[in-house]
């Protein structure tokens, strides 16, 4: 009988052996350990025998089948692996092959210097308001204290529907659109669209500005200054140099220009500067009495500050633009630079 | 305005170089934006007098002459020029001179004989453009003292971008006065003699536009001579301020206008008669102006006139018929205070420009006007002789601008600049700049000069001490504001979560002009009332768009045009359009795609974007607001009538439209594929639901799906809302997973495959619960849209 039971394992470690894949190692599995295997078999037959010899008998078949189940576990896990190998090996794929779906366009350049602005004041808490387009001459100048006879109009080429009626010139008017219908303290910046009635190299119909206030009381220009500042350092993301020049707007006063150093040759002088060193960056100043008294703030009271600067501007300072009009060709392989 | 650096300097000289000045100017508001030297660059030339001359005896234009240059022999030049001759004074180039072009002037021989140096033209020593023969130099020029020196040509061009409060800048004294304030120096304005009176004749001067005309001062100068050369150093003056020299007398007027600032004007005497009269045009009067345009004037433009005829447009320009000529001997100078009101834009309105409108318009000193026909009486006696007559003044001292006190109060000033500035320091500010201050105890009271036109309030004298002092000394404060919360609306969808989300499904943000061709407007949009604009600059930019379509198809034409064949857009702002004469502006979002729905790649066959696809994009776009909207078949006159669709809000509100363009527009605008357009109102579109929270069934869901036969006619969306009309509560959603024509389904029908998702809030759903459910669902979609259960 142990013969029998010898020749059976050595068989079966045979069969375990020559087993190619897992589907054979299951067949030799079940023809040694299922319901009907050998082992199996072996084991039943051990009833036929006493107590005695059925231990002894049975410690016997068992150690073989330990034995056979051991190394059927190894085989399995070596076929296992073997199986994983195969299947890793036949799933690889070229990588380095561009994903799939559609991709990812962008915001044109203007739109994203906007965001920007709007992020640095957002932060010291000023609102973001738009005005109209088509304006009236009374915001667009009026209540700027620009009357209709003043040379200041001469610098704005305004384009006009009627005598009484334009593309505003400037964001300007929505100062005067807030400070009706709103109370001091107020923090604004309004971005949007202007026109004006030129067009060359350097110039467009249209282009946008942000127009900046703050109104309060006890403003003063050396808040003024300390915001510009404050914001044209965070809008470069540099400790660039800034000045002040007086100069004049009718609705501010005192009024200033704004020059920043250079950002192209770092103030040493180049083409984009005009070999200044300097670039004019925006126009500012202490909001007039008269403009205060358009919209029935008390000047006495309450004080405060305007800015204004060109979004293209900044944007091609910042991005290395050098040419306005591609700002309204559309041309995709212009916005996409900044997608 | 453009001046000579060194004229400046004359009348203040601060040991500072030409770099500071023009820094100290720029920064205190008088923008320098330009320097350029005088002239160019040459070396080596001095003042020459030809002493012999004889002709070349191998060519007929040249002469061979000795010409004295200061030194013990004088040097043998030959020479070509047709006006050189014996005594004449001409700048000499002598061996080694390098004149302007870098050309080195050596010892030459031309044919033949010896040549030691050349005789310069003005062109040829960079002065003038153009040149006819040798530049002449006055008769007492110095020979042999360098020509630089003694055209003062080592100077510099300075040219100021003055803002139009500043007209006091107008003139170099004016800039001298700001100069020597910022330097703390010491100036005076030129002494000016009064002429002596010698003839008795004089003109009645009647102003009737007393407003706008409250000072006018004329004289009669007889016996002028014509033919008076200008001398070189006013030439030279005039010329490094842009000032082209014209004849002695115009000459003179003009220094005035650079000098002083007050614009003369020199009328022909012999050809006037009468009175001269200051008055308002007559409608249509008109005049024929010394430019020689012809201008018909309206009755709110102030004239010069005789009793005969209208002689010039005050303040702006003369006319031809009065003009000084090369034969006028008697002249009569016109010298006035026109105010501000009266020619602004006035000029501008007759398309004119004038360096006399131009400070006329932005204020001339009242108290001028005086001084400065005395100094022109004086130079145009001094350069072409004549005999003076008594001045004509009429002045209306109600009308004179009156120069007001203004009080600047310390505390004010404090406050508006961020620092204390001593009183000593305010009061020399003030006076330097030409003003009267009195000490107050809170502040100082100020009263401006004439030619201040720019400080009226206190503001103003407050940036006249910032200005002095410097804006960039002033502190920087940060920012000590009072804080206050942000504010973060819920029901409001923020514009820029679409535009990331269109730019996340491939849309590229494009801007386009508001103003559009009205041929493309007429194209999109055949049926919308346009707004014009009055003046356009150009024909393609000349109508305001009424939907942002126009921009983004030219926009696309422009990429299409450059071998790009997909292209997505979206644009965001506003529409114009004229309802019942209102000027309607609308916040709008629009898109267009064409081309492939991917961009080419690999493993994805590619396609070309439809409907759908754009369709999505809106949906989604919808989604982030959580609203419930409609797209309905509707015609739009861009659209293909087939594939379009208006969008409706829940309450029927019109959002948008969704749609293909028109094949017929398609091919008259130039493209050759088919394009896909949104355009949303944004204020609809950005309604946002507040989320409200709903419980969460702890049962389970049950799909279930079912295919209806229904009419070609009946949309999807009919049936989806027939479906949602019924209000099973345990009706969860409704996908659409198929739509089936062809075998097994009647021609003129289709099959609709839906999937049902059924849960119950307080069971679990039995098989004959959901049998209910369907009967129901089924016996209303066949009575409704007599949709039939699909075998």
């Amino acid at each position: 009988m142990s013969a029998t039971l010898e020749e059976i394992l050595a068989q079966a470690l045979h069969q375990l052996r020559d087993a190619q894949d897992l589907n054979q190692l299951d067949l030799v599995r079940v023809h040694y350990l299922g319901k009907k295997g050998l082992f199996t078999l072996q084991m039943k037959e051990l009833g036929a025998l006493d107590p005695e010899q059925r231990r002894t008998a049975g410690q016997v078949i068992n150690q073989a089948k330990d034995q056979f189940q051991q190394q059927l576990e190894a085989k399995k896990d070596l076929l296992q692996n073997a199986a994983l190998e195969a299947r890793l090996a036949s799933e690889g794929i070229d990588v380095t092959l561009p994903g799939r779906g559609q991709a990812v366009a962008g915001l044109h350049p203007v739109t994203t210097t906007l965001r920007r602005i709007s992020k640095i004041f957002a932060g010291v808490g000023f609102q973001v308001v738009e005005g109209p387009e088509i304006e009236d001459d009374y915001h667009n100048f009026e209540a700027l204290n620009i009357p209709s006879s003043h040379p200041a109009r001469a610098m704005h080429d305004t384009f006009y529907f009627d005598a009484h009626t334009v593309l505003r010139t400037h964001t300007s008017p929505v100062q005067i659109r807030v400070m009706e219908s709103e109370k001091p303290p107020m923090k604004v910046i309004a971005p949007g669209r202007v026109y004006r009635c030129d067009s060359d190299i350097t110039h467009t119909p249209m282009f946008h500005q942000v127009e900046g206030f703050l109104v309060d009381t006890d403003v003063s220009f050396a808040d003024l200054k300390g915001v510009v500042y404050e914001f044209l350092r965070a809008f470069f993301e540099k400790d660039i140099q800034v000045r002040f020049r007086p100069s004049y707007f009718p609705f501010t006063e005192p009024s200033a220009e704004v020059d920043i150093e250079c950002v192209m040759c770092g103030g040493k002088g180049c083409r984009v500067c005009s070999h200044t060193g300097w670039l004019e960056v925006m126009g500012c100043g202490m909001i007039h009495p008269e403009v205060f008294k358009a919209v029935n703030i008390d000047s006495e009271i309450y004080s405060g500050f305007a800015f204004g600067m060109g979004v293209e501007r900044l944007a091609m300072l910042r991005y290395g633009i050098n040419d306005l009009r591609l700002f309204f060709e559309n041309d995709l392989k212009f916005l996409e630079q900044f997608n | 305005m453009q001046i000579s650096e060194a004229w400046l300097r004359e009348y203040v000289n601060p040991a500072i170089t030409t770099e500071q000045l023009v820094e100290q100017l720029t920064m205190a508001g008088l923008e320098v934006d330009s320097v350029t030297p005088a002239a160019a660059a040459f070396s080596g030339v001095v003042v020459g007098e030809v002493v012999a001359m004889q002709p070349h005896p191998d060519a007929d234009r040249l002469r061979v002459c000795q010409v004295a240059v200061g030194e013990a022999e004088p040097l043998q030049i030959v020479c070509g020029a047709s006006n050189v001759r014996v005594g004449l004074r001409i700048p000499a180039a002598l061996i080694g001179a390098i004149l302007p072009g870098d050309f080195k002037i050596k010892k030459s021989k031309l044919r033949g004989e010896e040549s030691f140096g050349m005789l310069c033209s003005e062109k040829e020593l960079g002065l003038a453009a153009d040149a006819n023969g040798l530049m002449e130099l006055a008769a007492d020029a110095p020979v042999g003292v360098d020509i630089r020196d003694y055209l003062s040509l080592n100077d510099n061009i300075i040219e100021v971008d003055l803002t139009p409060n500043r007209a006091d800048c107008l003139s170099v004294e004016g800039i001298a006065r700001e100069v020597a304030a910022l330097n703390k120096m010491d100036w005076s304005a030129t002494q000016v003699e009064t002429a002596a009176v010698s003839h008795t004749d004089t003109l009645t001067v009647s102003v009737k536009a007393t407003d706008a005309c409250p000072r006018y001062l004329g004289r009669l100068i007889k016996g002028v001579n014509p033919k008076a050369e200008t001398p070189l150093w006013m030439q030279e003056r005039l010329r490094r301020s842009g000032v082209r020299s014209l004849s002695a007398v115009v000459d003179v007027t003009n220094y005035m206008l650079i000098e002083l600032g007050q614009p003369l004007h020199a009328f022909d005497a012999a050809k006037l008669s009468g009175n001269i009269n200051v008055r308002y045009a007559q409608t249509d009067e008109s005049v024929a102006l010394l430019n020689g345009q012809t201008i018909k004037l309206d009755n709110e433009t102030l004239i010069i006139a005789d009793d005969k005829q209208t002689l010039a447009l005050a303040g702006v320009m003369g006319g031809s018929e009065s003009a000084v000529t090369d034969e006028t001997q008697d002249v009569f100078l016109e010298c006035a205070f026109f105010t501000p009101q009266s020619i602004a834009g006035k000029a501008r309105n007759y398309g004119l420009h004038t360096d006399s409108s131009h400070r006329f318009e932005r204020g001339v000193d009242p108290t001028l006007q005086e001084r400065a026909i005395e100094r022109a009486t004086q130079l145009i006696i001094d350069i072409a002789g004549g005999s003076v007559g008594a001045i004509t003044e009429v002045t209306t001292a109600s009308t004179l601008p009156q120069r007001s006190t203004v009080l600047l109060r310390k505390l004010r000033l404090e406050k508006t600049l961020g620092i204390a500035v001593e009183n000593e320091q305010v009061v020399d500010i003030f006076q330097r700049l030409g003003m009267k201050v009195q000490t107050q105890p809170d502040g100082w009271s100020v009263t401006p000069p004439g030619c201040r036109f720019d400080i009226a309030i206190e503001a103003d004298l407050i940036e006249e001490i910032a200005r002095i002092v410097g804006y960039n000394k002033l502190p920087n404060s940060s920012l000590l504001m009072r804080s206050e919360l942000g504010k973060a609306s819920e029901a409001v969808l923020d514009l820029d979560r679409v535009k990331d989300l269109l730019v996340d499904r491939g849309y590229q943000e494009a801007i386009t002009y508001s103003f559009v061709d009205e041929e493309i407007q007429k194209a999109v949009a055949p049926d919308d009332d346009l707004i014009r604009l009055k003046n356009p600059i150009s024909a393609d930019l000349s109508v305001m768009r009424t939907t942002l379509w126009c921009g983004l198809l030219k926009a696309a034409l422009h990429n299409t045009n450059r071998q790009q064949n997909r292209v997505r857009f979206f644009e965001s702002g506003l529409r114009f359009v004229n309802k019942d004469g209102n000027m309607q502006q609308q916040k709008m979002l629009s898109g267009l795609a064409l081309g492939s729905a991917y961009s080419e790649q690999w493993g994805v066959t590619t396609r070309q974007v439809d409907f759908f696809d754009v369709k999505a994009d809106v949906q989604a776009m919808i989604a982030l607001t959580g609203a419930d909207v409609q797209f309905i078949p509707a015609k739009h006159p861009a659209l293909h009538p087939g594939q379009t669709a208006e969008i409706l809000s829940q309450q029927g509100e019109k959002i948008g439209w969704l749609g293909m363009l028109h094949p017929t527009s398609e091919k008259r605008l130039g493209f050759d594929t088919q394009v896909f357009l949104f355009e949303l109102d944004q204020e609809l579109l950005l309604n946002k639901q507040i989320p409200k929270f709903k419980p969460l069934s702890k049962y389970p869901s049950v799909r279930r799906d079912i295919a209806l036969i229904v009419k070609e006619e009946i949309a999807v969306s009919e049936i989806v809302n027939c479906i949602k009309d019924c209000a099973e509560p345990a009706l969860q959603d409704i996908v659409i997973f198929d739509i089936y024509r062809g075998k097994g389904v009647e021609e003129g029908s289709k099959s609709v495959a839906l999937s049902l998702m059924i849960q119950d809030f307080s069971q679990t759903l039995t098989d004959s619960g959901i049998d209910a459910i369907f009967s129901r669902l089924l016996e209303t979609l066949t009575t409704k849209i007599s949709a039939k259960l699909r075998d």
